[in-house]
């Protein structure tokens, strides 16, 4: 393979000085520390902006926080768990560090790009993070954006604070898209021999239909966010109809506000599966490896993989069933929209049907794994709710929204990274995360997030709208302010137990117990180097090479219960086919 | 083993939530009973298959967890059961959307003897407008708003002379049992219209008409609230909503003054120019976005009754509202801050001369009760 040939090369210039080893790097692994360090930094942001609106929420009359900031933290808490945490970890961390290694490649095929790729991230989220200091703060607009609200003068921010988000993102989108095709063309180009596609892993899988996904949606925010930037600063009127705002007439006209929405969705129903998806690779190697069984209807989770990424193109519009767009579009939404959760209902059934009849190691990782579930299911059922056009339109921009929206994608996803840091760490530093802080730090993330979230979707039933700094009205009885007082301090405290999880990874890196190579007994290739953490260029002389699939555990009359993907068959009716030769084989009972 | 107790409280408790949460929809007011029968289907079937797979995981926990010398079974896929799953998920699919869409079919339909009301939104209060007995909503342009025509309504258009405007801070009155066609502008952002009792709600979007219906099947007082964020008021955003047997509602039609006779009215008024060059700036300056004219309450202090009276500052104490004390307000807003307001306003710099009319203006401000002669008749018509 020619990429093989020249990431060998590229092996003879392995660096040496700490800048060029450590700051400009090209190596993926470092590249993916880099990423993933800034986005959990990032994040932390958030989970503090979080808690500052929980308590405006639990204690109205603290005073802590005023309309305006509240409405600018509730903007920067969305925007950055959704893009600057989840997507760049997903795909800038664990994809960068475990593509090339499951796949067997040296590197990513475009190192130098992919040096780029997390640079210009890093500068998207400086400029993000600047908003905090421009004239009157960063936007208010909500992180969906929605002009003509984003850009004038009700909101806070609409004129510096929105400009540097807009620009933050383009910055950001510049820099998903050199990862994504580095992603995109080293699962297509730099895979070992054997490797055949229906051979990787699902943790691949599931980032390389993201990156696709990336790819494609987020050219639709990229241009929305220039077209917003342009009716913000030259008079253009993409967005802008006549209006009069804050008593004076603004020089716009003919604009849609509604084509923002479009374009603005187009991307966000898709970004959604961007998150998703490699949360489902993820979670279904986790449940896997730690139940030392075979991934169940693997062919199947593939499949369901691609079409969930496929379909997720069109569902767009049941974000907009009441926002003034032509009714009829609701059919149409409503029928794709719950389309997609035949081949989502398969991923559940498949990861518990792993469960069943394996040898379940109640491990850290597998706790994520499972609390996952829980919770995507939650997050899943609700989402059948909000795609049925006649339920969503007295529940839409209500609470049951913001609990839907945060079980399915911010918790589920979250505790997956949570689940993935726990399993790949070993590899990553050798040494093992503490096991007592681990369980811990799961039990108060899962309940509390669990306890946060479940009354809040009947909070939206009662009718209780979103994006409220206060709740002054005759329909909502004390008790709804007394349970948001609750879920306030339950908040808090899950907040506050992430300081468990940080000092775990720190202390971890440096006196964690020494893992070894493979310390979960797993198959696929990234625990198959013959170094760890992984040298520079991975495989030290010779690239591995594939003999099976990555989900050979408990193989009947194998000698251990796994059998890496480097091993050889034995003989031709060995390993239950697998691989590509014989891709529609049945036949197991 | 915890895990799997854990996980059974769980499934437990969410069920037993469901049933005894105090925390539930409000009594119907609208025809839309199809949209909580959805809601409860979509409850039922969500909440078995929840139960099912997650008592399914804790089962495979109980039975499966790891003990020394236990073996996995190694089994890839089973073609048959998965074909199985596919068709129960599909039909459980099905369960949920065919009703639901047949439902939504109505919702689409807009029955012919709908009455139309029209509501207007702005940052952050309602508006509202009856087509009178010509039964068509005049004409409208952002271009004809000022704040004696605050929906922008073309004088010139006949069919707009009978229209009954219920300015902003009125409240929305309808009659009981009679389908009702709400058909919705913005003349700033996008609001929403949102009465939780009548369930259905839809956008209202500036540069464009948008509408839905439902019947009001009882009477009583409702909150209409915003329900798309827009802006720093977005919270404060409500209207009341008066469902009336027909009769009482008919008078109080009866009762309101048409389109036509509120210009006629404003030809009639007798107002010193400083006081309508002040309004004029008050309007083209922005200052009416976030202080009424009529007493309501808003993002500032209201306009009404403002001058002479005693306001109580931030810090508790008092002062008068003299020329002196609006001057300052206006230049240095934070300078007295009013008790209970966010301190929201930027800095203006007017001449002396625009300052003299925007203090003469407020000062005209006073309703009837103040018995001020020189109250001038709009604002005791609202």
């Amino acid at each position: 393979m020619v990429t093989v040939a020249s990431a060998d090369a590229h092996e003879h210039h392995e660096p040496q000085s700490f800048i060029t080893k450590y700051v400009w790097s090209q190596d993926h692994k470092v590249i993916a520390i880099q990423y993933s360090l800034t986005a959990i930094a990032v994040g932390l942001v958030a989970l503090v902006l979080s808690g500052l609106m929980r308590i405006q929420l639990g204690f109205p009359d603290s005073g802590l926080v005023d309309a305006s900031s509240y409405y600018q933290f509730m903007t920067l808490h969305g925007m950055i768990m959704v893009i600057y945490l989840l997507t760049a970890l997903f795909l800038g961390g664990f994809g960068n560090y475990l593509i090339p290694l499951m796949v067997g490649a040296r590197d990513m095929v475009f190192p130098y790009l992919n040096m780029l790729s997390y640079w210009f991230y890093l500068v998207s989220v400086l400029v993000l993070m600047a908003s905090f200091f421009v004239p009157d703060g960063p936007t208010g607009a909500g992180w969906t954006l929605y002009p003509p609200q984003a850009i004038t003068g009700g909101t806070p921010g609409a004129d510096w604070g929105i400009l540097t988000m807009l620009l933050s993102l383009a910055i950001f989108i510049v820099a998903a898209t050199m990862g994504s095709l580095n992603y995109v063309t080293t699962v297509l180009q730099a895979r070992t021999k054997g490797m055949t596609l229906m051979r990787m892993p699902l943790t691949v899988w599931g980032i390389f239909v993201a990156s696709i996904m990336a790819l494609l949606a987020f050219p639709a925010l990229f241009v929305a966010a220039v077209m917003m930037m342009l009716d913000a600063t030259m008079g253009t009127s993409f967005f802008m109809p006549a209006i009069i705002a804050m008593g004076q007439q603004l020089p716009h006209e003919g604009g849609s506000p509604l084509l923002f929405q479009h374009l603005f969705w187009f991307f966000g129903h898709p970004e959604v599966y961007i998150v998703a998806l490699p949360a489902f690779g993820l979670v279904s190697d986790l449940i896997s490896t730690h139940a030392r069984k075979n991934i169940f209807g693997y062919h199947m989770m593939v499949w369901a993989i691609v079409i969930i990424g496929g379909l997720s193109f069109f569902v767009w519009a049941h974000h907009m069933y009441v926002s003034g767009m032509n009714l009829s579009f609701g059919f149409f939404f409503a029928i794709s929209t719950l389309v997609i959760a035949v081949p989502t209902a398969i991923k559940v059934y498949n990861w518990i049907l792993t469960l069943w009849k394996g040898d379940i190691h109640l491990t850290v990782p597998m706790l994520y794994a499972i609390g996952f579930v829980v919770t995507f299911v939650v997050g899943g059922l609700t989402g059948l709710f909000l795609g049925n056009v006649i339920v969503d339109i007295p529940l839409a921009d209500t609470y049951f929204v913001v609990a839907h929206f945060h079980m399915v994608m911010g918790v589920a996803p979250i505790l997956v990274v949570f689940g993935g840091i726990h399993h790949w760490f070993p590899k990553v530093t050798g040494r093992m995360m503490n096991d007592t802080l681990g369980r811990l730090h799961f039990w108060i993330t899962f309940l509390g997030t669990y306890v946060i979230f479940f009354p809040m979707h009947y909070l939206g039933v009662l009718g209780m709208p979103r994006r409220y700094f206060d709740y002054d009205y005759e329909f909502i009885p004390q008790s709804a302010l007394d349970l948001n007082t609750f879920i306030t301090i339950v908040a808090l405290v899950v907040a506050a137990a992430q300081i468990l999880f940080l000092y775990n990874m720190i202390w971890s890196a440096f006196r964690g117990r020494p893992s070894g190579g493979n310390p979960w007994g797993a198959t696929s290739l990234e625990w198959q180097t013959p170094q760890t953490p992984p040298g520079h260029g991975n495989w030290g002389p010779a690239v591995p090479e594939v003999h099976r699939w990555a989900y050979d555990y408990n193989v009947p009359g194998a000698s251990a219960d796994f059998v890496p993907q480097t091993e050889p068959q034995r003989g031709p009716s060995q390993g239950h086919g697998h691989g590509p030769e014989q891709p529609g084989e049945k036949g197991h009972s | 083993m915890v895990l799997a107790i854990i996980l059974t409280i769980i499934v437990i408790g969410s069920v037993a939530f469901h049933l005894l949460t105090p925390w539930t929809l409000t009594e119907l007011g609208s025809n839309w009973q199809s949209m909580d029968a959805m809601l409860h289907i979509s409850f039922a079937i969500t909440g078995v298959v929840f139960v099912a797979v997650t008592l399914f995981m804790v089962l495979a926990i109980v039975r499966y967890r790891h003990r020394p010398g236990r073996k996995a079974q190694y089994s890839p896929d089973s073609r048959r059961l998965e074909l199985w799953l596919l068709g129960l998920t599909t039909v459980g699919i099905v369960a949920l959307l065919a009703p639901g869409l047949v439902y939504y079919y109505d919702f689409t339909r807009t029955p012919d003897d709908a009455m139309r009301v029209e509501v207007v939104g702005e940052q952050w209060r309602f508006a509202f407008r009856y087509p009178g007995e010509s039964g068509q909503l005049g004409r409208t342009s952002i271009e004809h708003v000022t704040s004696d025509n605050p929906l922008g309504l073309d004088p010139g258009d006949p069919a707009s002379q009978d229209d009954i405007v219920i300015p902003a801070g009125g409240d929305l009155h309808l009659p009981v049992d009679q389908p009702v066609e709400l058909v919705m502008r913005a003349r700033d952002v996008i609001h929403s219209f949102f009465v939780p009792e009548f369930r259905a709600k839809m956008d209202m979007v500036p540069g464009m008409v948008t509408s839905f219906w439902f019947t009001p099947t009882r009477t009583g007082t409702f909150e209409a609230l915003c329900a798309q964020h827009c802006g720093v008021g977005h919270y404060n955003m409500s209207a009341t909503v008066n469902v009336m047997e027909r009769e009482a509602f008919e008078d109080w039609l009866g009762e309101q003054q048409t389109f036509g006779e509120h210009l006629a009215a404003l030809g009639d008024r007798d107002e010193d120019d400083e006081v309508s060059w002040g309004r004029e700036l008050a309007t083209s300056e922005g200052c009416m976005a976030c202080h009424s004219d009529d007493g309501s309450r808003d993002v500032g202090p209201t306009w009404l009754n403002l001058y002479g009276r005693e306001v109580t500052l931030e810090d508790d104490s008092t002062v008068v509202a003299d020329e002196e004390y609006i001057r300052r307000s206006i230049t240095d807003p934070r300078a007295q801050l009013t008790k209970g307001y966010p301190p929201a306003m930027p800095a203006y710099d007017f001449d002396d001369d625009e300052l003299d009319a925007l203090v003469a203006y407020i000062r005209s401000l006073q309703d009837d009760e103040n018995n001020n002669p020189d109250a001038p008749d709009t604002n005791a018509e609202r």
